[in-house]
């Protein structure tokens, strides 16, 4: 069971939150301009690894806000307070 | 000398009371160089070589495996196979994955416990209906056996399944895959091993492959943990962990690694006889040869490389399997696991070359690899020899995702974890 201590709501099991995917995954700013290449690797290419990865949590059964988490993908241990994915800016 | 597994051989081994049988694969030291290099010696690892050595004439090959043969997924899925597939690309192929499966004790010298026992998928609203009888149909015109199964013909073939109407989720119906069934994990991986071995192939546990080898673009070889071995070809079979070796090969791919959980009760008595599945209860349960009823569910649902999966996971499976066959409460779970499932963006595998020249990659089996054991080792094997794909593999290129004629089969969209 992860404990995410959400920045709105305090700490919170995993189950009140959906999880969103890899947080580095950038959408470019304009689609239409980026070719076949630049378009897969947003959308479909990840870097998948095993240790520190920053991803997205949406707080459910909370808040109802993105946060910005940064987990170690081979413990599952939390490396870095969660932040608001507003807050944490892009990344 | 012969070695073949037969009613003689047991008689005569039994004079000697069992002591002296041979091993069943050598433990040979690995060569400078090979043809052929397959990283991974699961199931798929070990059938590729299999193929490679039985349906091409290609035996100088070395099955790289970290730990020992059948450790990882291999042993760690819930062994069912079935082809109730409907999108292009993947009903032909997982067809003829069952037919392998149904001659391939025989084939291999080896008991690999195939057991044709039938999977239903059980259906709890009218939406649910529609999709799976749209599914099974769209199999009969593909010349798979399927059939739409009434509440009274259920009953008949599961007796403990709840079918009152007052559960959260009443069963409506169902769908079966009498063909579908289960077969002995540990035995597929000793079965192809071993077949392997004997045709010629060198299987060299306990050898982590810690980088890829190139020169000019092209691959020529690995590095490990026991030295330097070269080669014209390198195939990756270690599903879970394609990432990394892509990474080692300067490849970025469309894969996640996800947890995806199962667990055995206590053994009991037989009374369960077929596969039960339902996607309402995100559940399905089956009796191994032994007694325990095996169950199990969803991906946990966030990146891991963990291979432990979260208690919540198990509680909702449990739960689900107790609101299907009501008996089950009363038993207790006796151990779970979670294994390290390849999910890629559009939840179909990948059997393809890569940009890479020399380098090959069978991967993104998601939460289904065990089903398509023999028919993956026979695609990626035709592909290592031929440098070109197999007719029944040709749709699961790596450059699909680019080209967009991804295969999903549920259609939930670039989110592995929601395939």
């Amino acid at each position: 069971m992860l404990s995410i201590r959400c920045p709105v709501c305090g700490p919170r099991d995993e189950d009140e939150f959906v999880f969103g995917g890899d947080a580095s995954a950038v959408r470019p700013a304009d689609p239409m301009a980026c070719d076949d290449q630049a378009w897969t690797a947003f959308l479909y290419r990840r870097d998948n690894p095993a240790g520190p990865h920053d991803e997205l949590w949406f707080h459910r059964f909370g808040c109802r806000r993105w946060l910005r988490v940064r987990r170690d993908t081979r413990s599952h241990a939390i490396v870095a307070p969660p932040l608001l994915a507003e807050d944490a800016g892009a990344p | 000398m012969a070695r073949g597994y037969s009613l003689a051989a047991l008689l005569r081994h039994a004079l000697s009371g069992h002591r002296d049988w041979p091993a069943a694969w050598r433990m040979p030291e690995p060569k400078a160089s090979y043809d052929v290099i397959i990283i991974g010696g699961g199931g798929h690892g070990l059938a590729t070589a299999y193929y490679l050595a039985k349906n091409h004439g290609i035996t100088n090959v070395a099955v790289l495996e970290k730990g020992w043969i059948g450790g990882g997924n291999t042993a760690r899925n819930t062994t069912i196979i079935r082809s109730n597939y409907q999108q292009d690309g993947n009903a032909r192929f997982y067809e003829h994955s069952v037919k392998l499966w149904e001659g391939l004790s025989r084939d291999l010298n080896f008991n690999v416990m195939f057991s044709q026992r039938g999977m239903i998928n059980l259906f709890h609203t009218t939406a649910e209906r529609d999709s799976w009888v749209r599914r099974y149909n769209s199999m009969r015109l593909n010349g798979i056996d399927a059939a739409v199964l009434g509440t009274a013909e259920i009953a008949a073939l599961v007796p403990d399944l709840d079918l009152s109407p007052h559960g959260r989720h009443p069963v409506l119906g169902g769908v079966i895959q009498r063909r579908a069934g289960v077969a002995r994990h540990d035995a597929v991986a000793w079965g192809f091993g071993r077949a392997a071995d004997q045709r010629g192939v060198d299987i060299i546990q306990n050898c982590a492959v810690t980088g890829i080898v190139r020169e000019g673009g092209r691959v020529v070889g690995v590095e490990t943990t026991r030295g330097r071995i070269l080669a014209r070809k390198v195939a990756s079979c270690v599903a879970g962990n394609s990432s990394r070796i892509g990474e080692m090969a300067g490849l970025r791919l469309p894969i996640e690694s996800h947890l995806l959980q199962a667990m055995v009760s206590e053994p009991v008595k037989p009374f369960l006889n077929v596969v039960l599945s339902s996607g309402a209860h995100r559940v399905y349960v089956s009796q191994t040869d032994k007694g325990e009823v095996l169950i199990g569910g969803r991906l946990d649902g966030y990146n891991s490389y963990s291979q432990r999966g979260s208690l919540p996971v198990i509680e909702e499976i449990a739960a689900g399997a107790a609101a299907l066959l009501p008996r089950l409460k009363r038993l207790r779970l006796m151990r779970s696991w979670a294994g390290l499932v390849d999910m890629t963006m559009d939840g179909s595998a990948i059997i393809s070359k890569t940009p890479v020249e020399g380098f090959y990659l069978n991967g993104g089996w998601c939460y289904g690899g065990f089903k398509a054991t023999p028919a993956s080792g026979w695609c990626f094997a035709h592909l290592i020899a031929n440098d070109a794909p197999h007719p029944l593999a040709e749709r699961h290129r790596l450059d699909r995702f680019t080209t967009g004629h991804t295969i999903n089969e549920r259609g939930a969209g670039p989110a592995p974890h929601l395939h």
